[in-house]
C-alpha cells in the first residue's frame, strides 16, 4: 500500500500548507522578537529628559525623532545607539558626562511632537498664564553614598552643595560636631526628595573618583512606606488609612479558624 | 559620459534627495540650520510644519499611545503625499538604507554572484506583509512600537544624524544579508515599512508607464528592477505599472534604450488597460 501516491497536491492543500507554514514562522519570529522587545524596553537605570511621562508611557509615546536632542544647547541628551544597552533611539543623559543645566526656557520639552515630554508637568500657572518652571522637573533623585562621600569623613567639601541650582533646598548641609577632633564640624550633604530635580549637576561636580552622589530614576531611588505607618503628630496623615484596603492579616494553618473553633475540635489532639 | 549620465539620471536625483534630506537633518542637529530638524521618524520643517512617519504612528497607536496633535498632523501629511503622489517612492528616494541595499545589489552584479552562488535561501515577496502584521500584533502585546525598536532604517538615519557608534554593525548585517543570502532581501522581501508603503501607494498617481509598441524585448528593465514581479506587463501590453510594490526608483526607465518606459501620471479615466495599444 503506497499511500503517498494517492495524496494529490491540490491547490487547496498547497494553500493550507502555506498558511500553516507562514503562521508557524510568524509565531517563531514573534516569540523571538517579543523576547528581544521585553528585554530591550526595560532599562530601569535610564534617565530621561525633563517632563518625561512615566517610563511605560514614555516607551509608547517616544517616536525617536531626536528633536529634544537637537534642541538641547548643552548636548546633554543623546539618542540610544546600538551598544548603549538602552532602548534604541530613545533620549537619555548621563549626568557625570553632561548633566542637565536646567534651562529656564526648557527648549527640549515643547519641541516634542508626540507628547512623550509633557509641557504641563513643568509648567506653573501664575495669574492665569501658563509659565515654564524647570524646578518642577523630576528627572531623578540624587542619592548620597555616605561611605564614599568625604564630607562624612569630616573633610570639608561642599562641591555638590554649591553646584546645585536649587542650593539650600534640594541639597542642604547638615552641621554636626566632629567628636574625633573636638574642634571641627561635619558639613554633610542631605538631599531633599521634594525639590531635587535630578539634574545631576551635583554628580558632575563631585570630587571623588566615582561620584559619591549620583542621580537615580525616581522609582529606583525612592522607597514606599505603605499605608500602615502613620505620623500621629502630623495633622491629617491618618487620612492615608482611608486608601488602605482592609486589614492586613497573615493566615497560618492554625489562624485560619477562629480560636474557639480550633480549641473545640480535638481532631488534631488525638491523632 | 553623457551616455552614463543619461542612464543614471534618476539614480543621481535619488541619491541627491536622500543625501540632501540627511544633510538638512545634520545641519539642523549640528549647526542649528533649522530648515528640517528631527529625523525620518518625525521632523519639523522651518520650525513650524510637522511631519511624521505614519507607520511609526500606527505602531504607537496599536501599542496603546494617546498621540499628540503635532505627530498626527505630520503623519497625515506624509500619508496623504504617498497615497496621492509618491507611491512607494519613500523607499527609493528617501530611505537611507536604500543606498546600502543598492550597494549590496551592485556588488552582487560586479562579482556575478547571481550566476556563481547557488540560491540556498528562499524568501517570498509576501513575507513583508506577514512581518507588517506581526509588527502591529507585537506592538499591541509589548506596548512599544515593535518595528521602531529594531528598525535598521531608524538605526541608520539616527546614526548618520546623531552619531554612528555601533550602528555600523546592524547596517553591515543588512548589507551582507542582501549580498550573500537573498537578492534584494531586506527591501524586497522583509521590510514592513516597504510593505506598508506598498499598500499605501497602490493607487498613487505617479507611475512608470510602458509603451508596448516600442519594447524590443531586451529585458534590461527586468534585470535591473529590484521588484521585478511588478514588471509583468513588459512586452505584453501597454499601460502603467500599477503594483504598489513598485518603488518608483526609475531604474527601468533609465536603462531602457528604446524609450519604452517613462514616468507619467496614471490615467484613471480611460483606465490603464488598452492605452496606446
Amino acid at each position: 500500500m503506497e499511500t503517498t501516491d494517492k495524496i494529490a497536491i491540490t491547490p487547496r492543500r498547497k494553500f493550507l500548507a502555506l498558511m500553516a507554514q507562514s503562521g508557524g514562522l510568524m509565531a517563531l519570529g514573534g516569540m523571538v522578537w517579543t523576547g528581544y522587545l521585553e528585554e530591550a524596553k526595560s532599562a530601569p537605570l535610564i534617565l530621561r529628559p525633563p517632563a518625561a511621562v512615566l517610563e511605560v508611557d514614555f516607551m509608547r509615546l517616544c517616536i525617536k525623532c531626536g528633536q529634544c536632542v537637537t534642541a538641547c544647547p548643552y548636548h546633554t541628551l543623546s539618542l540610544a545607539k546600538p551598544g548603549d544597552t538602552k532602548p534604541l533611539g530613545t533620549p537619555f543623559y548621563i549626568p557625570r558626562e553632561v548633566p542637565c543645566y536646567m534651562c529656564t526656557d526648557i527648549p527640549c520639552v515643547p519641541v516634542c511632537p508626540s507628547g512623550a515630554l509633557d509641557v504641563k508637568s513643568v509648567s506653573k500657572i501664575t495669574e492665569g498664564v501658563q509659565e515654564l518652571d524647570i524646578t518642577k522637573a523630576r528627572m531623578g533623585l540624587a542619592v548620597v553614598d555616605v561611605e564614599s562621600c568625604i564630607a562624612f569623613w569630616g573633610i570639608q567639601c561642599d562641591a555638590c552643595y554649591r553646584a546645585c541650582p536649587i542650593m539650600d533646598s534640594a541639597i542642604k548641609l547638615e552641621y554636626k560636631r566632629n567628636e574625633r577632633t573636638g574642634k571641627h564640624a561635619y558639613l554633610t550633604p542631605i538631599v531633599n526628595s521634594l525639590t531635587c530635580t535630578g539634574c545631576g549637576l551635583c554628580e558632575r561636580a563631585c570630587v571623588t573618583e566615582k561620584a559619591a552622589i549620583h542621580v537615580l530614576p525616581l522609582d529606583i531611588a525612592k522607597g514606599a512606606i505603605g499605608s500602615h505607618y502613620i505620623k500621629g503628630w502630623e495633622q491629617g496623615d491618618e487620612k492615608r488609612l482611608e486608601k488602605a484596603g482592609g486589614d492586613v492579616t497573615t493566615h497560618t494553618k492554625r489562624s485560619e479558624k477562629s480560636a474557639t473553633d480550633y480549641l473545640n475540635t480535638n481532631e488534631e489532639m488525638f491523632k | 559620459m553623457r551616455e552614463w549620465m543619461r542612464s543614471h539620471r534618476f539614480m543621481m536625483a535619488r541619491r541627491l534627495t536622500q543625501l540632501g534630506i540627511l544633510g538638512l537633518f545634520i545641519a539642523a542637529n549640528s549647526y542649528g540650520f533649522m530648515l528640517l530638524s528631527g529625523n525620518l521618524s518625525a521632523s519639523l520643517v522651518l520650525k513650524k510644519l510637522p511631519l511624521a512617519d505614519p507607520f511609526a504612528l500606527l505602531q504607537m497607536f496599536s501599542a496603546g499611545a494617546l498621540l499628540g496633535v503635532d505627530v498626527l498632523l505630520g503623519g497625515a501629511l506624509i500619508l496623504l503625499f504617498y497615497i496621492v503622489v509618491g507611491g512607494r517612492a519613500f523607499c527609493s528616494w528617501v530611505c537611507p538604507l536604500n543606498m546600502v541595499t543598492d550597494a549590496a545589489n551592485w556588488t552582487r552584479r560586479v562579482f556575478f554572484l547571481e550566476k556563481t552562488i547557488e540560491k540556498k535561501l528562499w524568501l517570498g515577496r509576501t513575507v513583508r506583509y506577514w512581518v507588517l502584521a506581526l509588527t502591529l500584533i507585537l506592538s499591541f502585546i509589548t506596548g512599544v512600537a515593535a518595528f521602531e525598536m529594531v528598525s535598521p532604517i531608524g538605526i541608520l538615519s539616527r546614526g548618520i544624524i546623531f552619531g554612528m557608534g555601533l550602528s555600523v554593525a546592524p547596517i553591515l548585517c543588512i548589507y551582507l544579508f542582501d549580498l550573500f543570502a537573498v537578492k534584494n532581501g531586506w527591501c524586497g522581501h522583509i521590510c514592513p515599512l516597504g510593505g506598508f508603503y506598498s499598500l499605501v501607494g497602490k493607487l498613487s498617481l505617479i507611475r512608470v508607464k510602458h509603451d508596448h509598441t516600442k519594447c524590443t524585448l531586451c529585458m534590461k528593465c527586468k534585470e535591473i528592477c529590484p521588484e521585478k514581479q511588478v514588471l509583468g506587463i513588459i512586452s505584453k501590453r501597454s499601460g502603467a505599472i500599477d503594483s504598489g510594490e513598485c518603488t518608483n526608483c526609475g531604474r527601468c526607465v533609465e536603462v531602457c534604450e528604446s524609450d519604452a518606459l517613462s514616468f507619467g501620471v496614471r490615467n484613471y479615466i480611460n483606465t490603464n488597460v488598452g492605452e496606446k495599444e
